[in-house]
């Protein structure tokens, strides 16, 4: 008896009892189309923290400076500046782990354009900044390094600056801005950002070069940094290293004996970012891992009903054994019966999970991704479970003895 | 060289082990049955008829002495051997007919040729072919439970013949049916002896075994009495007229 004909007896057998093979199958609709569901949900809000960080700078570290005890009360991170120039120049040149370094002084202030005023962040930094933050221009263009050692009086946007002072959709490029009454002149809007992963809204910011910024909006100590170092380190992997690099770079610098503490913190986002993603893939592996022993019970299912099965067709198993189905034939068709329920309880899962998680999609707003691999791998697995499950009935049914089987009432 | 008896039983026994019980159900029987007998097997219940049936129809394999069947000791061998033989040299009978429920007339009787590996084709063909012989190819799309007690043993027959074997075992064919019913079975069965198929027959009815050329009395797991005489021709009796215009007996 070849495959095909295993199957058409199989389904045969199947259709005689439709009410009975349909909740059998459920068991396993329900175990797949979870499974799908759930990593379509969790793999969306993975992928909705990734992009949150990603958002907010890649393989980025920030330097803290200023950390001081003395009599053991502790200061806090950025009480006093202990930065300099000097080893924000030598983080850049000396460790070839770093991709750039841009210091960040930060003051909030009120934007006046024509009529209209917008009260933000002003920040002062380095063209290093947004190749960090991986930040480009959509109108214009960001600063340059010759508009640091200039002190030029120019103006990068965030876009809810640019569209708080100008409106939605009109280019504020090359127009006068004042802050704090000094004009300065706007070169460029960034791209949006979105919020960060703190809720706090990262394009309510604008942009001028820290020499500027210096000279113009807060004065300060000529050679120390009154604000935090942004890092870029080389890739996601180069940040731990990155981090004891800086650490010992700026100890050394710094002159401090083995044993001191840092005047000075590095926090590591690409390390936060990574924790988060781990966080949310736990996630992911928890909600599957729930959704399979549904699964499981599907297959349990499926077993027990093989196993009615077979008791109430003994008379049908002695005959087809008296008429010439060798062991063999009869385990064939009875997992045939098995691995039919069960691959259409998944392919009907996989259906049905795929509606659920797109109604979730629409009806919560929740990210939802949808994965081919998963797909196969519900699909390959409830497969598994039809023959796990399968087995064990259809080999009883295959052991019967025909004379006994036959004489079954 | 003459060809081997069909059948060759020398010397067989079998005994069952029931917990601590040993049951001889059958205690050296030695017999010979040639191509083209119609043999009926009697005896009460426990003389063990039942297991030399199961024996003839290699569903069951003796604990002692050997079975020829074409010349073939098939004593010993395993499951799919005996398997294959049951489907291409064996057909068999059963008092409760044994067909699969929920399942037509035509696939009924398309099962054996399921197992011997037969295109859907030929299948088809050969089932008609089989119920047309047992006067129901009118019946073919029919389930089991649409049909009569006598038409279910017709397709059951049609079932046992479909893949041409040389021997039909028939176990009490006639124990659930009338006894009208009854003669039109055995017109049946004797009509198969005549076209050459050797008939081997269990009954516990006198008037049944009369129908056969051969009747052996089973005790105690022994052959008691080994006889051959003229048969009573099966005549069924003309069907009444309400009966005609049915076309379908109730028992």
């Amino acid at each position: 008896m070849n495959l095909l004909q295993t199957i058409r007896i199989a389904l045969r057998a199947l259709r005689r009892s439709k009410m009975r093979s349909f909740l059998t199958t459920l068991g396993v609709v329900i175990g797949v189309s979870a499974v799908i569901a759930m990593v379509a949900i969790g793999d969306g809000a993975n992928a909705r923290v990734q992009k949150t960080f990603e958002a907010m700078g890649s393989n980025m570290l920030i330097i803290l400076p200023g950390a001081s005890t003395s009599g053991g009360a502790f200061g806090g991170f950025g009480s006093l500046p202990t930065i300099t120039w000097d080893d924000v120049r030598a983080i850049q040149t000396e460790l070839p782990v770093v991709r750039g370094a841009a210091p960040i002084l930060r003051s909030v202030a009120s934007l006046i354009y024509e009529d209209l005023n917008w009260t933000t962040a002003v920040n002062g930094t380095t063209p290093d900044y947004f190749v960090i933050r991986n930040w480009a221009a959509v109108r214009g263009e960001n600063f340059s390094a010759s508009d640091v050692d200039a002190g030029t009086k120019v103006l990068v946007l965030g876009k809810t600056v640019a569209d708080r002072l100008f409106g939605p959709g009109a280019d504020p490029v090359g127009h006068q801005v004042r802050v704090k009454n000094v004009p300065f002149q706007v070169v460029g809007v960034l791209e949006a950002k979105g919020q960060s992963p703190g809720g706090q809204d990262l394009d309510d910011a604008v942009f001028m070069p820290s020499s500027t910024y210096l000279a113009k909006i807060q004065g300060g100590l000529k050679n120390v940094v009154s604000g935090v170092v942004f890092v870029g380190a080389a890739s996601q992997a180069d940040t731990v290293r990155a981090e004891s690099q800086i650490r010992a770079l700026l100890r050394d610098r710094h002159r401090l004996q083995p044993g001191a503490d840092d005047d000075f913190s590095i926090r590591n986002l690409a390390e936060a970012a990574s924790a988060q993603q781990e966080g949310a893939r736990t996630l992911t592996t928890l909600l599957a891992a729930i959704a399979a022993v549904s699964l499981l019970v599907g297959g349990i299912g499926i077993m027990n009903i093989m196993l009615v099965s077979v008791t109430e067709r003994t008379r049908e198993i002695g005959v087809r054994m008296a008429v010439g189905a060798r062991a063999r034939d009869i385990l064939l068709q009875f997992l045939a019966e098995a691995l039919t329920l069960s691959i259409a309880g998944g392919v009907i899962g996989v259906a049905l999970g795929l509606v659920v998680a797109w109604r979730l999609a629409v009806s919560f707003g929740w990210p939802v991704l949808f994965r081919a691999d998963i797909v196969l791998i519900a699909v390959g697995f409830s497969g598994l479970v039809g023959v796990g499950f399968g087995l064990y009935p259809a080999f009883r049914a295959s052991r019967l003895d025909p004379i006994q089987a036959l004489r079954f009432e | 060289m003459e060809a081997p008896p069909l059948i060759r039983l020398e010397d067989v026994a079998r005994t069952y082990v029931m917990g601590d019980v040993e049951v001889r159900a059958l205690q050296g029987v030695t017999l010979t049955i040639e191509e083209g007998e119609f043999v009926a097997v009697m005896g009460a219940s426990g003389s063990g008829k039942s297991t030399l049936m199961n024996l003839l129809g290699c569903l069951d394999r003796p604990t002692r002495g050997r079975y020829l069947l074409e010349g073939q000791d098939v004593s010993r061998l395993p499951n799919d051997a005996l398997a294959a033989i049951r489907n291409r040299t064996l057909g068999f009978v059963f008092q409760n007919f044994n067909l699969l429920a929920r399942t037509s007339a035509l696939e009924n009787v398309e099962l054996p040729l399921l197992y011997a590996g037969i295109s859907t084709a030929e299948r088809h063909a050969r089932a008609k072919e089989a119920l047309e012989r047992v006067g129901l190819a009118d019946r073919a799309d029919h389930l089991p439970n649409q049909l009569s007690g006598g038409q279910q043993q017709r397709v059951a027959i049609a079932r046992a013949l479909v893949n041409r074997p040389r021997v039909l075992l028939a176990d009490e064919p006639t124990g659930n049916l009338d006894s009208r019913t009854s003669v039109e079975v055995m017109a049946l069965l004797q009509e198969l002896g005549h076209a050459g198929i050797t008939v081997v027959l269990v009954t516990h009815e006198h008037d049944i075994a009369e129908y056969a050329a051969r009747v052996l009395v089973m005790r105690d797991g022994r052959v008691l009495s080994d006889e051959r005489r003229i048969p009573r021709p099966a005549v069924p009796p003309p069907p009444r007229p309400h009966e005609a215009v049915e076309g379908r007996v109730e028992s």
